[in-house]
């Protein structure tokens, strides 16, 4: 087990974000985090990023509690991209992947950026500045930066979102490729339900805070009765129950 | 405490500056515009007023020093702004750099912000208005770090109060050093306030920053308690920044508001 959360709980005032959930995602494998707008998804990920701090509950990383690790100890071994979070906009990409790179304190990162901006087909605007850049293009940038230091862990919130099925399909497909050669342990938020199926091992769906099922897509799909996993998202979603 | 890291933070603002004529433009159009402003009304003074006749540029050394607290002040926060405005905030605070590293790696910057600025306009006014502040002499240093450690720790609460409150605070971030320059006494000695904000504007480094600056230029005697006091205040406000700040962060944490914030 390389990463456990054990009764996760986040309680906003009187708004109870995320409400004792359970789970755990094996080393290197890719767990799908799902559920309607307002679930608890992006604060769950905050508390694993250490951007939130929970009401209550752990978060292991190989069994030693998050809390235990210093910020620049944990922050190392992991990277984070999300659409709704951008790089300096008046940067180049080539500034902004170099500052990320000091930052994550790489060595050699003249060729770390070399690799990675050949493998995301980024090098053609490397020297533009990345609010000038596409949707497609800014997303690409952000997926280099998130894997710059080679992450143990990797959250990805909506990785896809906005983009148009061409590049989406070229994030999925780097993204599968990149794990099968690197030794990667994703947690993937996502409201694309194909995209879930192609890249994760397993999934936690999450209703108001709650977890509520957890499974491979085929048992998932298998359990509700359903053709695919969209049909099971959108009963999950609109039921009123657990299970 | 990692410098490479501090380094890479300060190259981020570095090249946001090199990347951008208009902005480079910007931080020395300000500077220059107060001491024109500054200098006639200085040139004006010292021809009409006895007790300013003896010595010129008082009034413009003066200002060219609280610019400096401003700049120091103004570039610390809008540092921090720029993370907010390039909706970037998320991405720094997962970065594994430590808070205080953070907070060094701005606190350096800014003093290369503020004298992109502030140079050119010094220069321009020894010919222009024969007033060099170099004319303070060795103490012009321990003045400069006294009003630099406010400026920061002035920005060290209005980057807290961000954290806080979001980015609609940012009004404030403007604001804060208007507030002050009443009781900073500035262009005139700490007689003319009321003995209640006396007592308050002691409490400011400001004062006593400015009471030496015009003490060495109108009586030619450098009184180095009133430097020390004023270093001694500027380093509590300093600390107590920096308490409030990590206050500020570990309060952001609790609310959640470090992974929305954002324009």
């Amino acid at each position: 087990m390389f990463i456990q959360v054990k009764n996760l709980t986040k309680i906003y005032k009187d708004y109870l974000a995320v409400n004792k959930i359970n789970f755990f995602i094996e080393k290197n494998k890719t767990i799908g985090l799902l559920g309607p707008n307002g679930c608890g998804k992006t604060t769950s990920i905050g508390m694993m990023l250490g951007l939130i701090t929970p009401t209550s509950g752990d978060i292991l990383i190989n069994n030693k509690n998050l809390k235990s690790f210093s910020r620049d100890q944990i922050l190392s071994r992991l990277n984070f991209a999300s659409p709704y979070v951008e790089l300096p906009k008046k940067l180049t990409v080539k500034q902004n992947l170099e500052i990320y790179g000091r930052l994550y304190g790489i060595k050699n990162l003249s060729e770390r950026i070399d690799e990675i901006s050949n493998d995301l087909d980024i090098k053609n605007f490397f020297d533009r500045k990345t609010g000038e850049l596409s949707s497609g293009q800014k997303n690409r940038v952000s997926l280099a930066k998130a894997l710059i230091n080679k992450p143990e862990i990797l959250l990805l919130d909506e990785p896809t979102a906005s983009l148009d099925p061409d590049i989406g399909d070229f994030v999925r497909s780097y993204i599968q490729d990149y794990k099968s050669k690197n030794k990667v342990t994703i947690l993937l938020a996502s409201h694309n339900m194909s995209e879930v199926e192609r890249l994760c091992d397993s999934i936690v769906m999450m209703r108001k805070g709650k977890i509520i099922d957890n499974g491979t897509c085929e048992e998932l799909i298998k359990k509700h009765g359903r053709n695919n996993l969209e049909e099971t998202f959108l009963k999950l979603a609109r039921s009123k129950d657990e299970f | 405490m990692n410098f490479s890291k501090i380094y890479a933070l300060g190259l981020r603002h570095l090249y946001l500056i090199m990347n951008s004529f208009p902005r480079v433009l910007d931080l020395i159009y300000w500077p220059t515009v107060q001491i024109f402003l500054w200098g006639f009304i200085s040139k004006f003074f010292t021809l009409n007023s006895d007790y300013y006749s003896n010595t010129v540029g008082v009034i413009l050394t003066a200002a060219i020093l609280y610019d400096f607290l401003f700049r120091a002040s103004i570039s610390f926060n809008m540092m921090f702004l720029e993370e907010i405005w390039s909706r970037n905030f998320t991405n720094l605070f997962i970065a594994p750099i430590k808070i205080s590293e953070i907070i060094v790696s701005l606190t350096l910057t800014a003093i290369l912000r503020t004298l992109i600025g502030l140079v050119p306009a010094v220069l321009i006014s020894i010919p222009l208005f024969g007033v060099s502040i170099l004319e303070l002499g060795p103490p012009l240093v321990l003045l400069l770090l006294a009003l630099y450690l406010f400026g920061i720790s002035l920005g060290l609460f209005v980057t807290s109060g961000l954290l806080r409150f979001g980015p609609s605070f940012e009004n404030i971030a403007w604001a804060s050093l208007f507030f002050l320059a009443p009781l900073g006494c500035i262009y005139y000695p700490i007689d003319i306030l009321p003995n209640i904000l006396q007592i308050l504007a002691k409490g400011l480094p400001l004062v006593h920053i400015f009471e030496e600056m015009r003490s060495i230029l109108l009586n030619d005697s450098v009184n180095y308690s009133n430097i020390f006091i004023s270093s001694i205040i500027s380093v509590i406000y300093f600390v107590i920044g920096i308490i409030v700040f990590y206050a500020s962060y570990f309060g952001a944490k609790k609310r959640g508001t470090l992974i929305n914030m954002g324009e």
